[in-house]
C-alpha cells in the first residue's frame, strides 16, 4: 500500500499580527503544521496500523523551513518526505499548488493507491487543492472524510460528513481523500525518534525535477490573484454599557422590542 | 485572457436529497441578476441534474424566476450527487455555452464540486466569497476572508469563466421575480469512458439539518462559553423561547458538549444574518465573528469588559448571563 500525504505549512492564525498600514505582518510570526494535516496525518498512520507494508510518502510544497515539519512527520512514522521547493512556485493559486503537487506524486510516486489531504489549510480554507490535485490526476475524490471503517489491498470504507447528514462510502483506488478533523487530539508517540528522522533523506524537488514550464507554475501559472487585501473592520457601531442588572434587563428588554418580528 | 467571447452567468441549482431546490441558488440567483445588470443586461442560465421527469415539477417555479436558460441532465443515476458524473457533464456544458461567470454554493457538495470543474476547465475558482462584483474592466471582484478571517481578499480572475462560491446565508434574497420565458434545455450526454468508483452504501440524516432554522431565523441567540454547563444552555433556551428566538452556539461549546454540531456558528460552522443575534457569553473570536457579523444588531452579553466582542456588537452589555437573564425573565413572566 503506497500513500501520499499532503501537508502544508501554515502561520498560525491564532497568532496574527499587523502592521500599521492593516497588512499582515509575516515576519515573526509561527509557522506550524495545518491542524487538519494533522488529522489526515493521524489517518494515514492509522493504516499503517492496520495494513502491513505501507508506505507513506510525505509531499509538502513551500520554503526550505518547511523540512522541519517534515522531519516531525518522519519521526511520528511516515517513511519518506518530499520537500517541493522553487521560488519560482511562489505566489501559486489553488489551481497552480495542485497541478505542482500532482506532478510531484505522478514523477515521484506513480504507483500510489491513495492520497490523504486535509480537508481546510487554515491560511487560506479553501479546501480546493485536494480535489484540485485528484483533478489533475483524474483520479477519484472522496471530500468531507470523518473516520475510517475498512480497509484491504483493494478498497477503503470511510464515512462523509456533509451539510445534511452522514454518508459511508466505499471506493478502490487510486483515490485522493480529504480529511476532517477528528473529536480528539492526535497524540502519537514519535515512534521513530527525532534522532532517527534527522539521519532520513528529505528529497527536494524542483522546477527541473518535476519538468515544468516555469510559465505554468507559481504566480504565472495562477489563473487568480489577489487584486486587493484588506484589513476586516466591522461596521457595528459598538457601544458597550456598564450598568447595574436591572438597568441591563431594561436595556435589553428595549433592544430586543426595537427589532420587528414575525415569527415571535 | 478576456476574449469577448464568453457571455453570461451560469449557476448551479443543487437540489437537496428531499429534491428541493437548495436556498442558497436563489441567493446566487438574486446577486447574479444585480451583476447581469452590471454587465448590460447578459444570460443568467442554470445547471440542473435531476432524475427523469421531475423537471417538469420545477418546470413552473423556474418559470418564474427570471432565467433565460436552464439545462438539464437528466437520468436515473442523478438521485445521488456524484463528483464524477457531475463535473465531467458540466466541463463539457461550460466548453459549449461559454459562460463569463459560472457559480457554485459553497455547500459540502458544492465545495467538492467546484474545484474539480475548475482545475479540468483550467480555470480559477475563488472559495467562500462574501462579496461580488463587477469591477470597471468588467471582471468578477470576488472578496472573501483567509486567514481565519482576519483578513480580506479581493481575487480577480485570468481566465474565462471566472469561476466563485458563495456559502448558503451569505446573500440576501430579496428580489421579486419577473417572469420570463426560460428555456429547458435537455443536452446530448453520453457516460462512455466515465465511472464512478465511488460507491454510496448508506446515508443518515442528521435530523436537525434536513430544515436548518438558523438560515431563516429573524432573531438568534447564541450561547458559548460562558454559559459553563447544561443549566446555562437551558436557560439560554428558555430566554430563546420566550422572545421567539432559534438557539446557536460557539464551536468551544460544541465541543464541551453543550450543543449539537448542527447549530455551530462561524467560520467551520453556518453563516447567519439575522436581524437580531443575541451574543451570551462568547468572547468574540474571529472565526465565530466570520459567522455572524452579517447580522443587522447585535447584542452581547459578557461579564469580561476587555472582550473582543464588544468590538462589533452594537449593544454591548457588561454583565453576568446568569444575573441579567433569570430577571429578565422573571420581569417578563409577570
Ligand atoms: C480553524 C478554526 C476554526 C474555528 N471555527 C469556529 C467556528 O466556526 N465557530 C466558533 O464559534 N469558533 C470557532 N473556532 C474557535 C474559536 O477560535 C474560539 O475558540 C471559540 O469561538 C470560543 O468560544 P466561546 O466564545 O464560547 O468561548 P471562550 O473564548 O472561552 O469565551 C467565553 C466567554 O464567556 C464570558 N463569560 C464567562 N462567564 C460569563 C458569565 N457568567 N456571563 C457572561 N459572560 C461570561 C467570558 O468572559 C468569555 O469572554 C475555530 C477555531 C479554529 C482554529
Ligand atoms: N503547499 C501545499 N503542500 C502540500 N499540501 C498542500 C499544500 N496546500 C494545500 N495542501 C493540501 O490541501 C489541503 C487543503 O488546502 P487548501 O485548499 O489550502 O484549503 C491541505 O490540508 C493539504 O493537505
Amino acid at each position: 500500500m503506497k500513500i501520499a500525504l499532503c501537508v502544508k505549512q501554515v502561520p498560525d492564525t491564532n497568532d496574527i499580527k499587523w502592521t500599521e498600514n492593516n497588512t499582515l505582518q509575516r515576519e515573526g510570526v509561527e509557522s506550524i503544521l495545518n491542524p487538519f494535516d494533522a488529522y489526515a496525518a493521524e489517518f494515514a498512520l492509522d493504516i499503517k496500523d492496520k495494513l502491513k507494508n505501507t508506505e507513506i510518502t510525505v509531499f509538502t510544497m513551500g520554503p526550505n523551513q518547511a523540512q522541519d515539519m517534515l522531519r516531525k512527520l518522519l519521526a511520528l512514522g511516515c517513511d519518506n518526505a518530499v520537500l517541493i521547493s522553487d521560488r519560482k512556485f511562489a505566489g501559486a493559486d489553488t489551481y497552480a499548488t495542485g497541478k505542482t503537487i500532482a506532478q510531484a506524486i505522478k514523477t515521484l510516486l506513480p504507483d500510489f493507491d491513495l492520497i490523504i489531504c486535509g480537508q481546510f489549510a487554515v491560511d487560506g480554507d479553501t479546501a480546493q487543492t485536494g480535489p484540485c490535485i485528484a483533478s489533475f490526476l483524474d483520479i477519484a475524490q472522496v471530500t468531507y472524510v470523518k473516520e475510517l471503517v475498512n480497509i484491504d489491498n483493494k478498497s477503503i470504507e470511510v464515512t462523509r460528513e456533509l451539510d445534511d447528514g452522514t454518508e459511508r462510502v466505499k471506493v478502490t483506488y487510486p483515490v485522493l481523500l480529504c480529511k476532517l478533523q477528528d473529536d480528539f487530539e492526535p497524540s502519537r508517540p514519535l515512534i521513530n525518534g527525532i534522532k532517527e528522522a534527522l539521519k532520513k533523506e528529505i528529497r527536494i524537488c524542483d522546477l527541473n525535477c518535476l519538468g515544468l514550464e516555469p510559465e505554468n507554475v507559481g504566480l504565472k501559472g495562477s489563473p487568480t490573484y489577489v487584486s486587493k487585501a484588506f484589513r476586516n473592520i466591522s461596521n457595528h457601531n459598538a457601544q458597550k454599557y456598564e450598568l447595574s442588572t436591572e438597568e441591563s434587563v431594561k436595556l435589553l428588554d428595549e433592544k430586543i422590542k426595537s427589532v420587528e418580528v414575525k415569527n415571535a | 485572457m478576456p476574449n469577448g467571447e464568453n457571455s453570461g452567468i451560469l449557476i448551479y441549482a443543487q437540489l437537496t436529497r428531499e429534491n428541493y431546490i437548495h436556498t442558497v441558488f436563489f441567493e446566487l440567483l438574486d446577486k447574479s441578476k444585480e451583476l447581469a445588470s452590471k454587465l448590460g443586461g447578459v444570460e443568467i442560465n442554470a445547471v440542473i441534474f435531476t432524475t427523469p421527469n421531475l423537471i417538469n415539477e420545477f418546470r413552473e417555479s423556474f418559470q418564474n424566476m427570471g432565467l433565460d436558460k436552464v439545462y438539464c441532465f437528466e437520468n436515473d443515476l442523478f438521485k445521488n450527487y456524484s463528483t464524477e458524473y457531475y463535473s465531467k457533464l458540466i466541463v463539457n456544458l461550460v466548453n459549449y455555452i461559454k459562460p463569463e461567470i459560472f457559480l457554485i454554493g459553497a455547500t459540502t457538495q458544492g465545495r467538492d464540486l467546484a474545484p474539480r470543474i475548475s482545475s479540468a476547465l483550467h480555470t480559477g475558482l475563488t472559495a467562500d466569497c462574501t462579496g461580488l462584483d463587477i469591477n470597471e474592466k468588467g471582471l468578477l471582484a470576488a472578496t472573501r476572508p483567509t486567514f481565519g478571517g482576519e483578513l480580506m481578499a479581493t481575487i480577480l480572475c485570468k481566465t474565462y469563466p471566472q469561476m466563485a462560491t458563495v456559502r448558503p446565508g451569505v446573500f440576501r434574497v430579496n428580489s421579486v421575480y419577473d417572469k420570463k420565458d426560460t428555456e429547458f434545455i435537455f443536452p446530448q450526454y453520453s457516460f462512455e469512458g466515465l465511472e464512478d468508483r465511488v460507491k454510496i452504501l448508506d446515508f443518515r440524516n442528521s435530523v436537525d439539518s434536513i430544515i436548518n432554522e438558523l438560515d431563516s431565523a429573524e432573531i438568534i441567540v447564541a450561547g458559548g462559553m460562558g454559559l459553563k454547563n447544561e443549566q446555562g444552555f437551558a436557560l439560554l433556551k428558555d430566554f430563546a423561547k420566550s422572545i421567539g428566538a432559534t438557539v446557536g452556539a460557539t464551536r468551544a461549546a460544541v465541543e464541551a458538549g453543550l450543543a449539537p454540531s448542527s447549530i455551530q456558528i462561524g467560520q467551520t460552522g453556518k453563516t447567519v444574518r439575522p436581524k437580531l443575534y443575541i451574543a451570551c457569553g462568547i468572547s468574540g473570536a474571529i472565526q465565530h465573528i466570520v459567522g455572524m457579523e452579517n447580522s443587522e444588531h447585535i447584542i452581547a452579553i459578557n461579564n469580561d469588559k476587555n472582550a473582543p466582542i464588544f468590538e462589533i456588537a452594537d449593544t454591548g452589555i457588561v454583565g453576568d448571563f446568569f444575573e441579567i437573564i433569570p430577571k429578565y425573565l422573571e420581569t417578563k413572566g409577570e
